[in-house]
């Protein structure tokens, strides 16, 4: 009795080393999506603390912002938020970050030829943001050069991340990113 | 002061022009192929009218320019890129004998800033390139009063033929070779407008501002660079929905230089109209100051050598 199995050595430490931490998740306004999103972080050794359900409050992308309060061992708070994201989670704030921020860009060239959608998609994916409204012009026809202007949803202090990613789908596709510029009293 | 001129374009021939209402006196100037050198002051309106004939400035030697008496260089030959001679070399030879250099040709300080300063470290001469950030706006000295360190970074549109053209198209809505042609009619851009369009000459500038701010470290090849080719009327016509518009804008700081078409708000101080060049300084301490004015042309630029060489110090022992 006195011995410690050698297994209860890799049991992360809780007693005494748990720390309080807020999640911003965004959920989409489906049935069962709070249980969802609950249940990855009571099974990764999170102990929930409070939930704030801001049914009232649609975000920018039209979701309903939940605030979470819990407490883990720190070295277990990013494998809570690892497997949120896993469970496909929009987790919008686990730390400094969130999303806040609206950029507008445009970009020109054989949009159509290039697939748009796709450019949009990619867009979404590779820079982690979320096309809120798109607006065309091709004055010579869809098989020429056209213009196009975004507006993006995305995280706050994230615009110059965002903006790598544009420029590598507008590299791919030959396309050219007119960016807003950012700071200072434009 | 004596102010010997190397170049006689319309930078270095308003120069000579203006000399004499500054104070100083124009002992020598040269172009390519000739020279007008006299220790006791040359006759400028006479070489003016030889160069307007389509002759040399003078009759003698260009290289005879370096052996008169003079106080200050004015490099004001055509700006080139990578080794950016001529000019380097004449910049090195007026320090080398201690003299005063005060520059209008953009290479050698975007290309060989580190360079120049240990040539002027090494001579009793100093050298100031006020004229070659923004014409006529007092850009570098602002800079200089904030002290560099003072200044987090630089912004702005310091090119007026690309701005003239990107003006032109958001207000008539017509397309970039259209506008350039009316451009090139009008003078505002050069039978050659490569280097207004694709970025190069306004990176230039932001390369000295970065130089500036970083005490060097920056030429061209460190700058990212786009230019105004590729933007149709489409794309303005998109940004004035949304109450911006494009303008080709650069940016210098310690970390680097960027030069390329942004979107800006149409009524924010960046959006300076047709020709008209801003200089925005992001200061530690005061925020933001905006300098806005005239960015080239021969009278303008020559009121910033001109002042450039009212600072210089005496160099009587």
């Amino acid at each position: 009795m006195a011995d410690v199995p050698e297994s209860d050595e890799e049991e992360p430490e809780t007693d005494g080393g748990v720390r309080a931490y807020t999640v911003r998740l965004e959920l989409v306004d489906e049935p069962g999506e709070l249980l969802r999103a609950l249940e990855p972080i009571s099974a990764n050794g999170g102990n929930l603390l409070s939930i704030h359900h801001e049914r009232g409050n649609i975000t920018p992308r039209g979701h309903i912002p939940v605030e979470v309060d819990l407490e883990s061992p720190p070295e277990r708070f990013d494998g809570i938020v690892d497997a949120l994201r896993d469970a496909g989670i929009n987790v919008i704030q686990a730390g400094a970050e969130h999303y806040g921020e609206e950029l507008s860009v445009v970009l020109v060239g054989d949009l159509v030829e290039t697939d748009l959608s796709e450019t949009l998609s990619r867009i979404e994916d590779e820079a982690d943001a979320v096309v809120k409204d798109l607006s065309l012009a091709a004055p010579e026809g869809t098989n020429a050069t056209a213009s196009a202007r975004l507006r993006l949803a995305i995280d706050s202090g994230r615009a110059e991340r965002v903006f790598e990613a544009i420029r590598a789908v507008g590299t791919d596709k030959e396309l050219t990113v007119v960016e807003p510029l950012v700071g200072g009293e434009a | 002061m004596r102010l010997a001129i190397v170049g006689a374009g319309d930078v270095g021939r308003s120069v000579a022009d203006l000399a004499g209402e500054y104070g100083h006196e124009v002992v020598a100037i040269a172009d390519s192929s000739g020279a007008a050198v006299d220790a006791d002051g040359i006759d400028v309106e006479r070489a003016l009218e030889r160069k307007a004939g389509g002759e040399s400035v003078g009759t003698a030697d260009p290289a005879t320019l370096f052996e008169t008496d003079y106080d200050v260089l004015v490099e004001a030959t055509p700006t080139t890129l990578g080794d950016a001679e001529p000019g380097f070399t004449h910049v090195e030879r007026a320090l080398e004998t201690d003299h005063h250099v005060v520059l209008a040709n953009k290479g050698p300080v975007a290309e060989r800033y580190e360079e120049l300063r240990a040539l002027e470290a090494d001579s009793a001469g100093s050298i100031r390139f006020e004229a070659t950030v923004g014409g006529a706006i007092p850009v570098l000295s602002t800079i200089e009063d904030c002290t560099p360190q003072a200044v987090t970074a630089a912004r702005g549109v310091l090119n007026g033929t690309a701005n003239f053209i990107l003006t032109r198209m958001a207000a008539e809505g017509l397309d970039y070779e259209h506008v350039l042609a009316e451009a090139q009619d009008l003078g505002v851009a050069e039978a050659d407008p490569t280097f207004d369009v694709d970025g190069t000459d306004a990176a230039l500038k932001f390369v000295i501002l970065a130089n500036v701010l970083a005490d060097g470290g920056f030429s061209l090849e460190d700058a990212t660079v786009e230019g105004i080719q590729d933007i149709p009327g489409s794309a303005l016509e998109l940004a004035a929905e949304d109450g911006r518009t494009i303008r080709l804008i650069g940016e210098a700081s310690r970390e680097g230089v960027r030069v390329g078409p942004r979107l800006v708000p149409e009524n924010g101080a960046l959006a300076v109209t047709g020709t008209r060049n801003i200089v925005q300084l992001e200061t530690k301490h005061a925020g933001s100051l905006h300098n806005s004015g005239r960015g080239a042309g021969g009278p303008e630029t020559a009121t910033a050598v001109l002042s450039d060489v009212g600072r210089l110090p005496s160099l009587e022992e």
